[in-house]
């Protein structure tokens, strides 16, 4: 905790709304403490901006402790930057040497449209879970919490699959722009828990198609996902996805049709 | 103006089921035929807004993040507690209400609170069921641990994730009736201002915080869940938009707003680096188990904390509660961490920090113990800090962490104005003036999930089918007020950004309003947000124009809103002459420095009305009827 400070030459996309033509803006920055994280640094930044009377970058963030999934910037040509295992908002400035430029751009993948700036629109992350990632059960309906013993080694291998932040990371690190390591921790993690297992297989084929939909791309298995995903989920859930998919389509003939989720149209934001 | 709490009559523990039993059903048929908001889907309004679809109510939910899955509620660590007793160590529903009861200082209703603890075993039940992760014994029944000095294990959790394995229950649960159609989810929508009809709630107002629309929405409820407000503070642990806007607005409205002056701030966060600090990082209390606190003896002390020697160490817990030590309650370790600090003790860059020493733990009990009882949190504040715990005591800092305050509800849950309901951190109603660790999970899930959708019916069905709709008069002139509101803002040429005012509130809040309190300097604190007030009004610095997405004028509009609230803190807590729980009263203690009540005068709920002609605002008393427990005075010694 000093009080020793550096100075940095940023490179951002500025891009003023989803139809707008982006650029990289370049903004000096002065006396960055060592000790702030880099979106403090973002902070300072726009501070700056708004005393020159000029619009600051537009970039989420809310929790700044990596577990809301807010934050998304891709540094450097990395998502939440150079570190391993933490989001963006976990980032600290002494991370990044004295004098250096540092470029900032959005998650760039065509399912997740620019809104603005560094801001884009995750929404299809959420319809993904809306088309099959829960336990079809009403409030009011569960028996005692310990009627369902569930061994340590598979709560904890929940938990694990559990703790993706739907940050989308792992689409903007893939070349393909697949949503594969989101879907299947959501996948996994209720695969391997009684409670979830019986919905597992359609759960898999419909939150699959859902994703299809939505313009992801295919996965092909390179991994970028997995070593750039802020919570490390392993690649071993995409294995157990696909299983679940593959013993749906060759055991189950109750299926009904799945109809794709729709961008709600009461929705705008103008992407 | 009385104010009817609606307790039922009755032996404690049968009051909820009574009532449950006399509340008027709605025809599972006609259910469809009531529109239901609900503001915020955090634990308390994503379990609502989930519950009430599932009954068969058409809900429109509402946040500003993003997705519902990003409610400040993720970020929450520790634990859920339930009177489930399962490792069989004398819990139960009563043991979890008294404890509840007496945290709150006394100053919560019996019947609320006992509710709270009936429902608390069917949260467990209902999140284990949706696939929430536990954490398991090695036979596979849910584990337990103890938690913020309770004697019994009651405590449930998903590793340090709690919040966040809770949230994504509920957005589970929200999710799949999103894919029914029976919920309509605005994400990045902001309530700017609820909407009355004939002195009844009938909906709101909202922003779409990406286009800048304003648009009003109508309905037969409106519930808020939309959490609490201590960034009023401006530092504080909670996600950097929480904010107060949706409360207040609904207060300037009519509601109540009740225990203002009620606020828990956290022994064991890291502190400020600096002057860019955006927000403070809560650590596990759990640390004050194994860790020493301490400061130098000698004022401006700059010599490094490890050269400095035992005799000159000033174990001030220690030594000023030898009974308890450094393992004093959540506020009296804030409290003393502020004065040695006012002493000139501080240490760190700014001077607003306390060692916590692990170096006569790891000496005992080897360094492997202790990375294995709390090596993530080690780790955690390395990131943060780049200060090597294992080698070098940490500093630590006490940091706004909960409101109990909030709108005034009855037993219903629903604001004195009839058809708006608040639940979870943004209503008042079971912590009193001081909550337990792990008891806010608790609360928001058993109001979202197990009260109001049953509460919510008894005022349904008094209410006609027909809604007003959003072209009737009062949606238009909502509408047009907030966006005059927002034009005022958006012309604000001056030089001060949003930010910097903000930063002067939370420094005036945390210094007068904080931790400790005293009748000058409420005084003064009350001049001083008037004048921040005035600064605002005139010297505002906003860029940037309404119909498109701009931060800047989001935080101003959050920001003129918390400057009104802080007003209101500051003379409750003027007017409450006595110490209770958050609320520390330096006029009134015990000759050993501890809180003193006052329970023949204050054993009340303070529900202030908003005053349009700008004079004072009106209390209104809530008299707290203690039928069951005994009220006594705590002792640390
Ligand atoms: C760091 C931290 C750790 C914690 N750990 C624990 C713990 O271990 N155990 C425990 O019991 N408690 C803990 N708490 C407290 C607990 O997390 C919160 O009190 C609780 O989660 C609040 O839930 P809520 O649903 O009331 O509100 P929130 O989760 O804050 O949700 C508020 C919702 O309202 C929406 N909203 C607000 N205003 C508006 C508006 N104007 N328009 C539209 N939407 C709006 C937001 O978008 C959000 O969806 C912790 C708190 C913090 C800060
Ligand atoms: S899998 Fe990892 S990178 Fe992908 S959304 Fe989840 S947390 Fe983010
Ligand atoms: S801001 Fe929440 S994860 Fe980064």
């Amino acid at each position: 905790m000093s009080a020793e400070t550096r100075n940095y030459t940023l490179k951002v996309w500025r891009q003023s709304g989803s139809s707008a033509k982006g650029e990289i803006k370049t903004y000096e920055m002065k006396n960055v403490s060592v000790g702030a994280s880099f979106l403090e640094m973002f902070d300072q930044l726009n501070e700056q901006l708004l005393a020159n009377g000029e619009d600051p970058v537009a970039f989420d963030h809310d929790c700044r402790e990596g577990i809301c999934g807010m934050c998304s910037m891709y540094i450097n040509g990395r998502p939440h930057g150079p570190d391993t295992g933490i989001t963006t908002c976990q980032l600290h400035m002494r991370t990044f040497p004295d004098g250096e430029t540092i470029y900032v751009e959005p998650w760039r993948a065509k399912p997740f449209p620019v809104i603005k700036d560094l801001t884009v629109d995750r929404g299809a992350f959420d319809r993904i879970i809306q088309a099959g990632g829960y336990v079809s059960v009403n409030t009011g309906n569960a028996q005692d919490a310990n009627e369902i013993l569930i061994p340590k080694a598979i709560a904890d291998e929940a938990m694990d699959a559990a703790a993706c932040i739907g940050c989308g990371a792992c689409v903007a690190a893939c070349k393909n722009a697949s949503a594969m390591l989101f879907v299947s921790a959501k996948v996994s993690q209720l695969a391997v828990l009684p409670q979830g297992k019986s919905e597992s297989s359609r759960r898999a084929q419909n939150m699959l198609a859902q994703m299809d939909s939505e313009g992801f791309g295919a996965c092909t298995n390179t991994g970028a996902c997995s070593s750039e995903c802020p919570k490390e989920i392993s690649l071993t859930h995409i294995a157990r996805l696909n299983r679940e998919y593959l013993r749906n389509r060759f055991t189950l003939n109750d299926v009904e049709e799945f109809q794709p989720i729709k961008k709600p149209d009461y929705l705008d934001f103008g992407v | 103006m009385k104010l009817d709490s609606k307790i039922p009559a009755g032996p404690l523990a049968e009051k909820w089921t009574k009532h449950k039993f006399g509340i008027k059903l709605v025809n599972p048929a006609n259910k469809r035929k009531y529109d239901i908001i609900v503001v915020g889907t955090g634990l308390a309004g994503g379990a609502a807004a989930a519950s009430f679809a599932e009954l068969g109510y058409n809900v429109k939910a509402f946040c500003f993040q993003d997705s519902p899955r990003r409610a400040h509620s993720i970020a929450a660590q520790g634990g859920i507690n339930a009177a489930k007793n399962y490792p069989n160590d004398g819990d139960s529903i009563y043991r979890l209400f008294y404890d509840t009861i007496k945290g709150g200082d006394y100053r919560a209703r019996e019947g609320n609170v006992h509710r709270l603890a009936e429902v608390s075993n069917n949260i467990i039940d209902q999140c284990a069921a949706q696939g929430v992760p536990f954490a398991r014994e090695y036979g596979g029944t849910l584990a337990n641990r103890s938690f913020g000095g309770a004697l019994v294990s009651r405590t449930f959790y998903a590793r340090g994730q709690t919040g966040q394995q809770l949230l994504l229950g509920a957005y589970s649960a929200l999710s799949r009736q999103i894919s029914k159609g029976k919920v309509k989810m605005y994400t990045r929508t902001e309530m700017l201002d609820v909407v009355m009809v004939d002195g009844k709630a009938q909906g709101i107002v909202t922003r779409n915080l990406i286009t800048g629309k304003i648009e009003s929405h109508s309905a037969h409820a409106v519930v808020l869940g939309t959490g609490g407000y201590s960034n009023v503070f401006y530092l504080s642990t909670n996600a950097m938009a929480s904010n107060a806007t949706a409360a207040w607005r609904a207060h300037r409205k009519g509601a109540l707003f009740a225990n203002p002056c009620y606020t828990q701030i956290h022994p064991t966060c890291i502190p400020a680096h600096g002057t860019h600090q955006s927000k403070l990082t809560l650590m596990s209390e759990s640390l004050r188990n194994d860790g020493r606190v301490w400061v130098p003896r000698k004022p401006g002390d700059t010599r490094k904390p490890n050269d400095i020697p035992e005799n000159e160490r000033y174990y001030y817990l220690e030594e000023k509660y030898p009974t308890f030590g450094n393992l004093v309650p959540r506020d009296v370790a804030s409290r003393n961490a502020k004065y040695v600090c006012d002493d000139g003790l501080g240490v760190g860059v700014t001077k607003r920090a306390v060692y916590l020493d692990f170096r006569d733990a790891i000496k005992r009990d080897s360094k492997r113990v202790v990375a294995e009882r709390y090596g993530n949190l080690f780790d955690m504040y390395y990131r943060i800090t780049d200060d090597d715990p294992y080698e070098v005591p940490m500093m630590i800092y006490p940091a706004p962490h909960y409101t109990m305050g909030g709108l005034w509800v009855d037993y219903n849950l629903m604001t004195n104005i009839p058809g708006l309901y608040a639940i979870g951190e943004a209503n008042f109603s079971d912590h009193g003036a001081n909550r337990l660790g792990a008891s806010a999970l608790m609360q928001g899930l058993a109001d979202g999930y197990f009260v109001i959708p049953y509460t919510i019916g008894d005022y349904l069905t008094g209410t006609s089918y027909d809604i007003p709709s959003t072209d009737h008069p009062e949606f238009k002139k909502a509408e047009n007020e907030c966006k005059a509101r927002l034009q005022k803002l958006i012309e604000s040429k001056g030089t001060r950004t949003p930010d910097e005012i903000h930063i002067e509130l939370g420094k005036v809040m945390m210094d007068k309003c904080g931790m400790s309190r005293n009748a000058e300097g409420l005084d003064y604190a009350r001049k001083k947000i008037q004048e921040l007030q005035h600064e605002f009004k005139t010297n505002l610095k906003v860029v940037g124009g309404t119909e498109e997405l701009n931060v800047t004028l989001e935080k101003a509009n959050r920001l003129a809103d918390f400057l009104e609230l802080a007003e209101l803190m500051v003379v409750d807590a003027r007017d409450r002459e006595e110490s209770c729980g958050g609320h520390f009263r330096e006029e009134h203690q015990t000759d050993e420095g501890e809180a003193r009540r006052d329970d023949e005068n204050y054993t009340y709920a303070a529900a202030w009305e908003y005053n349009h002609k700008g004079a004072d605002p009106i209390l209104h008393k809530e008299d707290l009827i203690f039928e069951n427990v005994k009220l006594t005075q705590r002792s640390y010694k």
